[in-house]
């Protein structure tokens, strides 16, 4: 190893337009080291990446690789200086082979057999090697998302990568994979691979990397060891304040049971059954938590219980039972029973981004008595002042109802639609995936907002996939995995390991629900927790 | 209907068909890459004029062929460029290349022939301004050697060289989409462009290239249209081959041994339309000769209409790539 770092980078600037993503950043990553990136959405982390890895170009700035100055066009420089880069988003053929993904854009000569026995003979070895096994012969679209992570490591690897650069590389997986993927990392820094390891998340930083350098806002405000620091002082970095990173909340008072379901069955429209018989409740006054790896069912039970989306089986709220299949079973009804719901995906179901915030925040119900002028007419400015002051208690910003809904940051946009919701004071809130893709000063805000209703009496009903977010902010927390629910934690009295294995799809007994039959779900069910 | 009846049909259901496998596989590349295109018909028609055209002015088929994939390149590039290049709108580009096409070779086969919008017949300008019929070896021997003899005299022998290109271009197109290292990546981009494009391949190249390669095949298409199976370009003689060939394209799910049979199959029903005393002994129905002309087109829009089992286009199809994180 030469003294030389294995990339420096040298006054790097970058705009998209009036947006300035990067200003001015130099780093040096040292060769053999495991180097965190950690900074908010929007931080410019994964711009800084994607300028190193030829996808854009930099304004201005310097690049050196091992020392030697270099500049990186396109992504085939940047392979050819040993540079692979594992996306956030893999960059997959789904309907091909992991073999054939793996040569894709490396292939040897014009005929494709030759390159792809030579990339099997390969492929066995690396796997060998580094925990890295993978089916070669298996399509991408049949294969989770833990092992096409696994494809696009061995994608940079075949390209003898020896920069090896991952963005955001565990929110997709359950714990346990994730720990398999540090493993392997450690594995590739032992052989003395360089790796930059660009997430969000404290717990991973503390745990893997060597160095860590924090982004805020387009800058690099620090560059420090691991292990001379602290998540806390990591996060006052990242946000330029003192931050709470535990949500502070007091112990759960449960009233009356609110929302109560039994034996939920939803078929997806392939016809794959997506719940397989879910029973759960939720009582005034708390928080209940669904975690689980993203497409276990947490999704559907969400549209369910949000109505746009039919199943069999029986919900209730406050006693009386809510129709899943006939006229009564949209959006619409089920907010007349006082069900809110913010839904997972914001862009797509929460707004309508080329709407104005008013017109968003009118959204089902514009219906309301309020917001009508006469028998036929709507009273828009009395919508636009609801908004205004709507926008004031939940401290949007810019509080401006007439700016178009894609204008504002992912936060005040996931504002926009919490105060929607939850200003119609409802008995049960539906709330999915809060804070994805949210800074971290908006993080406390939401939590806060949600903690306030619950302590108001109200039944939450939580899903995330970050373990994080669910293990602070819940009372109770669900395991859901395959489409069933694998068993129940009193928060505080649970660790990550344990969720962690029941979010894998392994109970209390050690066998996998799928060996077992359907009563799997059953068995670990809430006995006793009635009303 | 009696076997030499029957091989009749099928000789005529050869020719009809070859256009449409040119087309189709034309299709094939151009969708496979992600670049959808509704103007093979456009394309076909506009090398049917040139070819015809030029081949009447130079007495040479060959320069005539040239000269029609020319034009038909011409029109992909253009379409490259609108759907590529300023990532417009495929299926806008493809219809106004349909019109212009259309429209512009009426307008010059007037200027040039002044016959009403056609070019003279090809006949007229010595025996190589046009495709003929090659024999076989031996053909007229074997026309009396029981009946795999007369397969070989009536069915097999007797086109011109393009059906037997067109018939070539099926095992290689399959080897060029599978077995190589340009099939893996055009694949590849009508699937993922941005796996493509992380693993150091242009994109933009590869698309192109596809669009070219659809260019030269619709070429030949309308070539043999107006040089081969006609002698001669007259106002719209395309006819809707390319819509079929599209059609063709989804009924075969994209792969090229599929091609070829729906193509065949469209051939047959179009041959069929001609020989109405055939089909009419065979049912023992009065059918009317309308209904037989029809019958491709009925079937075209029973298949776009997404009656024949589910077709999974390439997933980039129609997408102008744009590069995003």
């Amino acid at each position: 190893m030469s003294d030389a770092p294995a990339i420096e980078l040298k006054g790097i600037s970058k705009a998209f337009g009036p947006v300035q993503a990067n200003k001015d950043i130099s780093i040096r990553v040292m060769p053999g080291t495991i180097h965190g990136i950690i900074g908010e959405n929007g931080a410019g982390k994964s711009t800084l990446m994607s300028i190193l890895y030829g996808f854009y170009k930099a304004d201005s700035g310097q690049v050196f690789i091992n020392g030697k100055e270099t500049t990186i066009p396109d992504s085939q420089a940047a392979i050819a200086a040993g540079i692979g880069m594992v996306f956030q988003h893999f960059k997959l053929v789904e309907n091909f082979t992991v073999l054939e993904n793996v040569v894709l854009g490396a292939e040897e000569g014009g005929r494709l057999m030759p390159s792809l026995s030579k990339a099997r003979k390969l492929l066995t070895e690396l796997a060998d090697e580094y925990e890295l096994n993978v089916d070669p012969d298996k399509k991408i679209e049949d294969i989770g998302v833990g092992m096409q992570q696994r494809v696009e490591i061995l994608k940079a690897l075949y390209r003898k990568a020896e920069i090896l650069i991952l963005d955001e590389p565990t929110g997709v997986l359950t714990p346990s994979e994730a720990d398999h993927l540090f493993r392997i990392l450690k594995g590739l820094k032992d052989e003395g691979k360089t790796i930059i390891l660009i997430t969000h998340k404290l717990r991973e930083i503390m745990d893997v990397t060597d160095t860590v350098s924090v982004m805020r806002r387009g800058e690099m405000t620090a560059t420090v060891k691991t292990k001379e620091t602290s998540p806390e002082h990591l996060a006052e970095l990242m946000v330029g304040r003192k931050v709470l990173l535990r949500v502070d909340k007091k112990p759960a008072t449960p009233y009356a049971k609110v929302l109560e379901v039994k034996n939920l069955r939803v078929k997806d429209d392939a016809g794959v059954e997506r719940l397989k018989g879910v029973s759960l409740d939720v009582h005034g006054g708390e928080i209940v938590g669904i975690a689980g790896v993203a497409g276990n069912g947490q999704s559907e039970l969400l549209e369910v219980l949000g109505g746009y989306r039919k199943a069999k089986g029986n919900v209730m709220i406050n006693g009386e039972p809510i129709d899943l299949t006939g006229r009564k079973s949209d959006g619409q009804s089920r907010r007349a029973k006082g069900i809110a719901h913010v839904p997972e995906d914001r862009h797509r179901e929460g707004l309508i981004l080329d709407f104005q915030a008013w017109e968003n925040i009118a959204f089902g119900y514009h219906n309301d008595p309020a917001y009508q002028k006469n028998r036929w007419l709507m009273d828009n400015r009395a919508i636009r002042q609801d908004t205004a002051d709507k926008m004031k208690r939940f401290d949007v910003r810019p509080p401006n109802p007439h700016l178009t809904a894609k204008n504002f940051s992912g936060g005040n946009q996931q504002k926009i639609v919490l105060a929607r919701e939850i200003e119609r004071n409802p008995e049960l809130l539906l709330v999915g995936q809060p804070t994805r893709g949210v800074d971290i000063g908006a993080i406390e805000f939401i939590h806060q907002q949600l903690v306030a209703l619950r302590d108001r009496g109200k039944a939450i009903l939580l899903v995330s996939v970050e373990l994080d977010e669910i293990m602070s902010l819940a009372d109770r927390i669900i395991v859901m995995f395959d489409g069933q629910i694998m068993g129940e934690r009193i928060a505080g009295q649970t660790d990550e390991r344990e969720l962690g294995l029941l979010m894998a799809g392994v109970t209390d007994t050690g066998r996998s629900p799928l060996a077992q039959g359907s009563t799997g779900a059953m068995r670990v069910g809430n006995p006793g927790r009635g009303a | 209907m009696d076997f030499l009846t029957f091989l009749q049909i099928s000789d005529t259901a050869v020719r009809f068909a070859i256009p449409l496998l040119f087309a189709c596989l034309a299709g094939l590349f151009s969708e496979r890459a992600g670049i959808f295109d509704i103007g093979l018909e456009g394309k076909m028609l506009a090398a049917a004029f040139f070819s015809a055209a030029i081949a009447a002015l130079t007495g040479n088929v060959w320069i005539g062929l040239l000269a029609g994939i020319g034009a038909s390149m011409a029109l992909s590039i253009i379409h490259g460029l609108a759907s590529i290049t300023f990532r417009g709108n495929q299926l806008i580009s493809g219809v106004a290349i349909n019109f212009l096409a259309a429209g512009l070779t009426v307008l010059i086969a007037q200027d040039w022939f002044r016959q009403g919008g056609r070019t003279p017949s090809l006949s007229d300008f010595g025996p190589n301004a046009r495709f003929n019929s090659i024999t076989l070896p031996y053909a007229d021997q074997m026309q009396d050697a029981g009946p795999l003899g007369l397969v070989y005299a009536e069915l097999i022998s007797g086109h011109s060289i393009l059906v037997y290109v067109g018939f070539l271009m099926v095992p290689l197109t399959w080897y060029i989409l599978f077995r190589t290292r340009f099939g893996l990546r055009l694949r590849a981009v009508g699937e993922n462009p941005a796996a493509v494009d992380t693993a150091g391949v242009s994109v933009v190249g590869l698309r192109y290239a596809a669009v070219a390669i659809c260019g030269i095949l619709c070429g030949m298409a309308g070539a043999y249209l107006a040089t081969g199976l006609q002698a001669g370009f007259v106002k719209d003689m395309s006819s809707g081959r390319g819509f079929i060939a599209l059609a063709a394209l989804i009924f075969a799910k994209w792969r090229p041994w599929y091609a070829l049979w729906a193509c065949l199959l469209f051939g047959f029903l179009q041959a069929m339309a001609l020989r109405p005393d055939a089909v009419e002994r065979l049912v023992q129905i009065d059918i009317p000769g309308q209904l037989l002309d029809a019958l491709p087109y009925i079937l075209t829009v029973v298949i776009l209409a997404g009656f024949v089992g589910k077709a999974i286009p390439p997933r980039a199809g129609g997408e102008p790539y744009v590069k995003e994180r």
